[in-house]
């Protein structure tokens, strides 16, 4: 379970964010919907402390983030490029996570046999480096990295953008299948009501960093959010 | 438009995550500054008299050395000076002609500390010479032949910056000047003073170097304009990655993990490569020193051998946490301990050390005393050095773009003035014990103190790893946003 007290971040006296009280309990599919600098990926971050909050805290499985960092363990993260090591190739890559999670390489191998057809064949053995990659084939390599290890929760950052059609279909796949895990909380955010109303069982809208909808989803989801962001 | 650019800089440099460091810092920055600038004006006005009382012509004197003094200066700045860079990219699709984005982009670099503090040399000496009834049109020329000069070295430098064969051909030749003058085999200054001389004595030859000026600007900037078109910049050139086994190191635990990645970032990435070359060319800078008599038994024997030994670690350890900059909040977010990861930086840095103790072992045909200083060096560099470069990258916020390949206008050096200013306690301590041994008349003394120094920072390893993890905890919000600036 994820637990938000009086979070708040503030940049000189800009509020980025700003909520009273969220919980996320375990197993939940979250999505997070809202316009640019909304404070999507800033929530993010204060949840993998990357960013220091300016009030409040979050309690991620018991462990206060910022003070412990327990939470690591069990937490499998992908915000941006910045999370790819740009001179591995891609298994370099799944392998040095892998062992910086104490799994083996058969574990690694694993995981990445079952996830051949997400990858469509561009970049197991291919040789090439991260940072040759194209945007997408980095961001698929970053989505099934934070899967590595079986983390009880995984943390997507625009996880639907830059990607092809046929592969925006197979990681809705992926991630239904982890939000049926009742072990795993996914959180994801996105620009896309319709991809995050069909993968997520609960949805926020963030608007100016503060919640303007909490909903659990149902048929009418998407036309009320349609409604929220119509102009 | 220059205004636009002025305004650009200027944001630039003000927001730049290097001038957010401390105050006490700026004030050392400063202090620094200004102490060379004495100096230079000081060797202005002190050198005329000085060489009168010595009994030469100033003038000639100073057009006599003029040429190494201008050697000297190319060297300097290919290690020093940075090609500054202005963010082109986003510059290209604006309406704005390619032609006025290089000549900024080369005016800039006139603007640099390094043509600047030439002023407070010359300037000075120009006065004095005007004021000793020198002929004053004489003395313009000279002056202005002078600048023009400086000016050309400045772009020669950023020439020669995006080839380091080039320069390696450039410091070869001048070497074998100087080597040559001193075993008074061939005198270049015999053909250069005159020239010098003549920028004051025939007015007209101010002409020269104005012209060259004119044409290496005018090279430089084809040169650049050359590679500033989109697709040459943009491409991206893919390696096939190069199969290693280091499985060997699985052996070694987390501490493996880690080795097998700094490995691979050494041997994979272009920045990092540079590393390499540097120890290199430290390992024989002792050569300088340990050939010249002056210096022979000196404390700068002590000098020498800390860079003889110490150039992978001094490179490569300031720039740790640096090297990880681009995945830094990957490494933030997984379960990793600051441990285990300094663990293997210093490692790899203690192994750097000992090979460089190996090769250096040729320094034995100079005399055992001298090797045994290296070795004492080396231990210095392991036990106490390393942490003290550990510590003083804890604190160092440069992102390090490890993909850029050497672009005309990324940032290239791993060498700058600030990490110089960081380097000066780690070659203070040993010249202090060399010069301690020999105030007691008994190098051994010394050198015993330098590797005891050495001794007792291994023995203190856990200790001083805990206070470096400390300061990557507080200093962990910092460098994220730090590294997230890039350049």
């Amino acid at each position: 379970m994820i637990q938000v007290n009086n979070l708040s971040k503030k940049y000189n006296t800009t509020t980025v964010l700003n909520i009273n009280e969220l919980e996320i309990p375990k197993g939940q599919s979250f999505g997070l919907v809202g316009n640019n600098g909304a404070g999507k990926t800033t929530f993010f971050s204060l949840l993998l402390d990357l960013i220091e909050p300016t009030t409040g805290q979050i309690i991620n499985h018991n462990v206060q983030v910022n003070l412990g960092e327990n939470w690591k363990k069990f937490t499998g993260a992908f915000l941006d490029e910045s999370f790819l090591i740009g001179y591995l190739t891609a298994e370099e890559y799944f392998y040095f996570i892998g062992e910086l999670r104490g799994q083996n390489k058969a574990d690694v191998d694993a995981l990445l046999k079952k996830h051949e057809e997400f990858f469509n064949n561009e970049i197991l053995n291919t040789k090439k480096y991260l940072r040759d990659l194209s945007k997408g084939n980095m961001k698929k390599v970053g989505i099934i990295a934070t899967l590595i290890g079986n983390p009880e929760v995984v943390i997507l950052d625009e996880p639907f953008a830059n990607l092809d059609p046929t592969t925006v279909n197979r990681l809705k796949k992926i991630v239904k299948e982890l939000a049926e895990n009742p072990n795993v909380t996914v959180l994801i955010s996105s620009h896309d009501l319709l991809h995050t109303v069909e993968v997520c069982n609960r949805i926020v809208a963030l608007n100016k960093g503060e919640i303007v909808k909490d909903i659990m989803t149902s048929e009418e989801t998407l036309q009320e959010l349609e409604a929220f962001f119509a102009v | 438009m220059i205004k636009h650019f002025l305004t650009l800089e200027w944001k630039a440099f003000i927001r730049s995550a290097s001038f957010k460091t401390n105050l006490v810092f700026k004030i050392f920055m400063a202090l620094g500054f200004l102490y060379f600038a004495l100096i230079f004006v000081a060797a202005g006005f002190g050198a005329f008299y000085g060489l009168k009382k010595a009994g030469l012509e100033p003038l000639q004197a100073i057009n006599k050395f003029l040429i190494y003094y201008l050697f000297g200066d190319l060297m300097l700045r290919y290690f020093f000076q940075k090609i500054p860079t202005l963010t082109i990219r986003p510059l290209l699709v604006l309406p704005i002609k390619k032609n006025t984005i290089v000549n900024f982009s080369l005016g800039k670099t006139v603007l640099n500390y390094f043509n600047i503090t030439h002023a407070f040399f010359f300037i000075p000496f120009s006065i004095i010479l005007l004021v000793n009834g020198y002929n004053a049109l004489g003395v313009i020329t000279w002056h202005i032949g002078i600048l023009s000069i400086i000016l050309c070295i400045n772009f020669l430098n950023i020439l020669i910056n995006n080839k380091d064969v080039l320069f390696g051909i450039v410091a070869s030749i001048v070497v074998g000047l100087i080597a040559s003058q001193y075993y008074k085999l061939f005198d270049i200054t015999v053909y250069t003073q005159p020239f010098f001389q003549g920028l004051y004595e025939h007015i007209w030859m101010v002409i020269l170097p104005i012209v060259s000026l004119l044409l290496i600007y005018f090279f430089t900037f084809n040169f650049f304009k050359k590679d500033l078109t989109l697709d040459e910049r943009l491409h991206i050139k893919k390696n096939l990655a190069t199969s290693e086994d280091l499985t060997w190191l699985n052996q070694f635990g987390t501490l493996g993990t880690f080795l097998k990645n700094d490995i691979k970032l050494l041997r994979r990435n272009k920045r990092a490569k540079t590393t390499l070359y540097m120890s290199v060319f430290f390992l024989f800078y002792g050569l300088i020193f340990f050939t010249v008599d002056t210096y022979k038994g000196g404390v700068m024997q002590a000098f020498a051998s800390v860079f003889v030994t110490g150039g992978f670690l001094i490179n490569f350890g300031q720039f740790v946490p640096s090297w990880d900059s681009s995945y830094y909040q990957l490494m933030m977010t997984q379960s990793i301990s600051y441990k285990e990861y300094l663990n293997s930086k210093w490692w790899l840095m203690v192994i750097g050390t000992a090979i460089s103790m190996v090769l250096a072992s040729f320094y034995i045909y100079f005399g055992w005393e001298i090797y045994l200083t290296i070795l004492a060096a080396g231990i210095y560099n392991i036990g106490f050095n390393s942490f003290l470069v550990l510590l003083t990258g804890a604190y160092t916020r440069t992102a390090i773009d490890l993909e850029s390949a050497k672009g005309a206008f990324g940032d290239k050096k791993a060498f700058n003035f600030k990490t110089l200013l960081f380097s000066l306690p780690q070659l203070l301590i040993p010249i202090l014990l060399f010069g301690l041994g020999m105030l007691l008349n008994n190098i051994t003394i010394g050198l015993c103190c330098i590797a005891l120094f050495g001794i007792l920072g291994l023995l203190f390893k856990s200790q001083l790893f805990s206070m470096i993890e400390k300061i990557y905890k507080k200093e962990k919000y910092n460098a994220i946003a730090a590294y997230k600036q890039k350049n």
